[in-house]
């Protein structure tokens, strides 16, 4: 097997008294779509602050393409190559969407240096500008590229957040339920463009998903997890034939 | 340990005077959702009335007692409620901040206008439950009096009947909801207005009584030493996270006794006594904003309703029609050249030092367009910013013989420096927090450096004295020099604000409004940009600060202390925060306003008050209108015109958005 491009070795996070995660391991290669499914609680978006650095985890190490990522601040792991999106929708009020991968752009190169603004060299360059439009295209917004999110829907607004993610070029983008809030042809033009994503730009996939027609369509390997814990791991049809799986997401009145 | 008593015991009067605010204002906090930075000033406003009433009027104890806070609380309470607050529940924490330090900046500024000018002595009115002139008791030797005695009494007794209203009862239960979030206690059938309402009468009455009772405690009647006071109630209620009553009330009486104690064992006229001691306030504040993790995310949105409401509407700029946009920009640059040309030939003196004025100004409030309108941050200490930028060259001009001009960038650099310090201590705060330690690094910066003579020359200030501009050809006070000088250095300011903006740093600024989680997420550095944008600020607020102490031809301490931070805020958030001709328009419009009063009214009113009145209302509608009302009225002259002289709409109107169903809306984003 190939080195994993992200690797979570004993991970685990309370709060309180509550085990949010408890003992999460596996890895993800390059290139490799993974999904991440449990029923609510289980603790997926806690372990995707984890790997972000918006929580720091109590216990275990996680090492992104050879770098630990313990202790990093979130903007550093993000410059290593690790994009996401968010469950409860981030847009940047009152910026237009190419605005939005803009900043993505620039950031994913550390750019921001005043004494480059004071001296008008910040103008979009032709570069720039190509790649920025070219993820639109990818996305399929590049009607919306001038306008502001504000006068957007919420599915546009996943829309927005998932090409600002892909604009800063990722390895491995962590996709929180990208699909909630979207109706069933957006959901199918969401997975056609994370499958395009990972097939033709080799990014890494770690797809959180409530939907799992949705992750059937998308991921190569499924990881459950309930209550914190890591249930299975494996294809699609055999995670989902685990009655493991079946009991954490119907109770012992589903399996009968 | 009796020598301990004997500083300590002296202390818990005072302390008891901060716990009696520091109560009120968690009550304001829990109960209302707003951090009521008027509440000193809604005190001074009862007792202004009440030392009037008593002193000029001889209206015996308990008839002044009745109308000051007894009628008049209540009822600026509910004024508060029904004409302000009622009208703003889902704004973000900034808009409410606004809304209230335009409240703390108007109240004071507008009893002289109402009253005329008073000379009031708190220290001689009658006391209403104990007689201050008679020693009850003495514990160690320390006297008890009757001022003592009712301040350690009421606040014992407000101290029992707060904890039940808000613990123990269905209507503060009721109250603490209803600040979640007011729409979804009204969907449980609750009149949430009215416990809103309820809450805004019993905390308006509680500012009323203690300022009733802490007049003749803090002795020197004025607008100022109840501010003050309020900031060290602010420690005490930052110690308790805003939440817990009997803590804020604790920490409270803690910094009295602290103040005594310490004072006490140091040295009467050594540097602890002259520097240290009325600077421990504003230290706890300080470490309560550093150490307190609950401080930290104040801010946080908690309405699970939050995003029903309408996104904010674009500025006029960005909305109107190019041929439109074609028009007003000749329109400036007439006006601009039609300017110019008179303050270089006919203006008249008086009118021209006035002009003058407001472009020093307007480089000052530069500094808030950048660190609020950009990063939507409130500072409250760009006064001291500007301050620090002043003193650094007219001293090094005074001792070193720099020239001023020069000795004006090294001020630049300080004040930068000191900025940047400030963002450092303020990486793990946004909205509340931040403005809570610029406001306590202001006022450490008036008890401690500008208290000292050796830096700020005393009350009176550093005189400008000619030599340190360099000859008198370089730079000649009666001729245009400075109304140059003022104009280049603007224009100056205003190009860089607006590279800034439209550059990376002003787009990373304007993400992290947006969502500073996001922006790190793509790899943006927000604690570098905020440190960027800070230092900027401080050194263009320093430049301004330099120009406006050499119009005034004097550097004065009082001219650059926190209460004129707080001004600044809102003359610049009445015209507009987020643009650069809105910083232009409140400087020279505040200049222009106050002479104008100056002219056309009696003396006894006071132009001065009256103007800054008018702005502080001016700001109170920044909730509504968060682009600044010149900004509305300008989106709304802009929208007649064009459906007056132009058969199509807005740009807006035509974009592929209009296509769309608006339905998301970031407008509670914090800050």
């Amino acid at each position: 097997m190939a080195d994993p491009l992200l690797s979570l070795r004993e991970v685990s996070k309370s709060f309180g008294g509550i085990q949010a995660v408890s003992s999460i391991t596996f890895d993800v290669v390059a290139g490799e779509s993974l999904g991440l499914v449990g029923p609510n609680g289980a603790g997926k978006t806690t372990l995707f602050n984890c790997v972000c650095g918006q929580l720091r985890p109590e216990s275990g190490d996680i090492v992104f393409d050879g770098s630990p990522l313990i202790g990093l601040p979130t903007y550093k792991r993000a410059r290593l190559g690790i994009g996401r999106t968010y469950q409860k929708v981030e847009v940047f009020t009152d910026m237009s969407v190419r605005n939005h991968l803009m900043v993505a752009e620039r950031a994913r190169r550390g750019e921001g240096r005043l004494w480059r603004d004071l001296l008008n060299l910040s103008k979009p360059t032709k570069d720039e500008i190509e790649r920025v439009d070219a993820t639109l295209e990818l996305v399929g917004i590049t009607k919306l590229a001038d306008t502001s999110v504000n006068a957007l829907g919420l599915g546009h607004c996943r829309l927005v957040e998932l090409a600002r993610a892909l604009a800063a070029e990722p390895k491995i983008l962590l996709a929180d339920e990208p699909s909630s809030g979207l109706d069933l042809h957006e959901t199918t033009e969401v997975a056609a463009v994370l499958r395009k994503v990972q097939r033709e730009r080799g990014t890494a996939v770690l797809l959180v998903e409530h939907d799992l027609a949705m992750v059937a369509e998308v991921v190569d390997r499924t990881v459950v997890m309930d209550l914190g814990a890591m249930l299975c791991d494996g294809t699609f049809d055999e995670v989902m034939a685990d009655p493991r799986v079946r009991e954490a997401y119907l109770g012992q009145m589903g399996l009968a | 340990m009796e020598h301990f008593l004997g500083f300590a015991l002296p202390g818990v009067p005072y302390g008891c005077t901060y716990a009696l605010v520091a109560v009120c204002l968690v009550l304001t906090y829990q109960a209302t959702g707003v951090f009521n930075f008027a509440f000193g000033a809604q005190a001074f406003a009862s007792a202004f009335v009440f030392t009037w009433l008593t002193q000029y009027h001889n209206w015996s104890g308990w008839e002044a007692f009745l109308l000051s806070v007894v009628v008049l609380g209540p009822v600026m309470g509910w004024a508060f409620d029904r004409l302000l607050f009622r009208h703003i529940p889902n704004t973000n924490t900034t808009a409410k901040m606004v809304c209230s330090l335009a409240l703390l900046v108007g109240i004071p500024s507008l009893l002289p206008v109402i009253f005329g000018p008073q000379n009031l002595d708190a220290t001689t009115t009658i006391f209403p439950f104990f007689n201050p002139n008679v020693v009850y008791f003495t514990i160690l030797g320390n006297p008890i009096n009757g001022i003592y005695l009712a301040t350690i009494s009421v606040t014992v007794v407000v101290l029992i009947l707060l904890t039940i209203l808000l613990r123990y009862t269905s209507l503060g239960l009721q109250m603490r909801a209803a600040v979640e979030s007011r729409r979804l206690v009204q969907l449980d059938g609750v009149n949430a207005n009215g416990v809103v309402a309820i809450a805004w009468i019993v905390s308006s009455f509680m500012a009323s009584l203690a300022g009733v009772i802490l007049a003749p405690v803090i002795g020197a009647f004025n607008s100022t030493n109840f501010s003050t006071l309020t900031v060290t109630a602010i420690a005490a209620a930052a110690w308790a996270v805003l939440r817990s009553i009997p803590i804020a009330a604790g920490v409270a009486v803690l910094i009295g006794v602290a103040t005594t104690v310490i004072g006490g064992y140091a040295p009467p006229n050594g540097f602890i006594n002259a520097d240290i001691v009325p600077a421990l306030p504003f230290l706890f504040l300080v470490a309560a904003l550093l150490f307190l993790p609950g401080m930290h995310d104040l801010d946080s949105s908690r309405d699970p309703l939050a995003t029903i409401d309408p996104p904010p509407p674009p500025i006029a700029a960005t909305s109107r029609a190019p041929s439109m946009d074609r028009i007003i920009r000749v329109l400036w640059w007439v006006v601009f050249a039609i300017f110019c040309v008179s303050m270089l030939t006919w203006m008249p003196d008086a009118w021209a030092t006035v002009f003058n004025n407001g472009l020093t100004y307007s480089i000052v409030l530069l500094s808030i367009t950048l660190i609020t309108g950009m990063a939507g941050q409130l500072s409250l200490c760009q006064a001291t910013l500007a301050g620090v930028g002043a003193f650094t060259a007219a001293q090094l001009a005074n001792h070193l013989g720099l020239n001023l001009l020069v000795g004006g960038l090294v001020g630049a650099a300080l004040a930068a420096a000191v900025a940047v310090v400030l963002a450092l201590l303020s990486l793990r705060l946004k909205g509340l927090g931040l403005a809570l330690m610029t406001l306590a690094a202001a006022l450490l910066f008036d008890a401690t450096f500008f208290n000292e003579t050796s830096i700020t020359g005393g009350p009176q200030g550093v005189s400008i004295q000619a030599k340190w501009l360099g000859t008198h050809v370089f730079f000649n006070f009666d001729g245009h020099a400075m109304f140059l000088l003022s104009l280049g250095v603007l224009i100056i300011a205003v190009v860089v604000v607006l590279l800034v903006r439209k550059g990376t740093v002003g787009r990373n600024l304007a993400a992290m409004r947006g969502s500073e989680t996001a922006t790190a997420g793509l790899g943006v550095n927000p604690s570098w940009q905020r440190i960027v944008v800070f230092a900027l600020s401080g050194a263009i607020a320093g430049v301004g600060g330099l120009l406006h102490s050499l119009e005034q031809q004097v550097v004065n301490p009082n001219d650059w202390n926190a209460t004129f931070s707080l001004v600044l805020v809102v003359l610049v958030v009445t015209t507009s925060v987020t643009t650069v001709e809105g910083a232009i328009q409140a400087g020279i419009g505040f200049f222009v306003t106050e002479q104008i009063l100056t002219t056309i009214l009696p003396a006894r009113i006071g132009a001065s008050s009256l103007t800054v009145v008018l702005f502080a209302f001016g700001a109170l509608t920044y909730a509504q209108h968060p682009e600044g009302v010149l900004e509305f009225q300008k989106r709304k002259g802009t929208a007649r015109f064009e459906r007056l002289f132009f058969s199509r709409g807005s740009p807006a109107e035509d974009s592929p958005a209009e296509e769309l169903a608006p339905v998301i809306s970031t407008s509670n984003a914090n800050g």
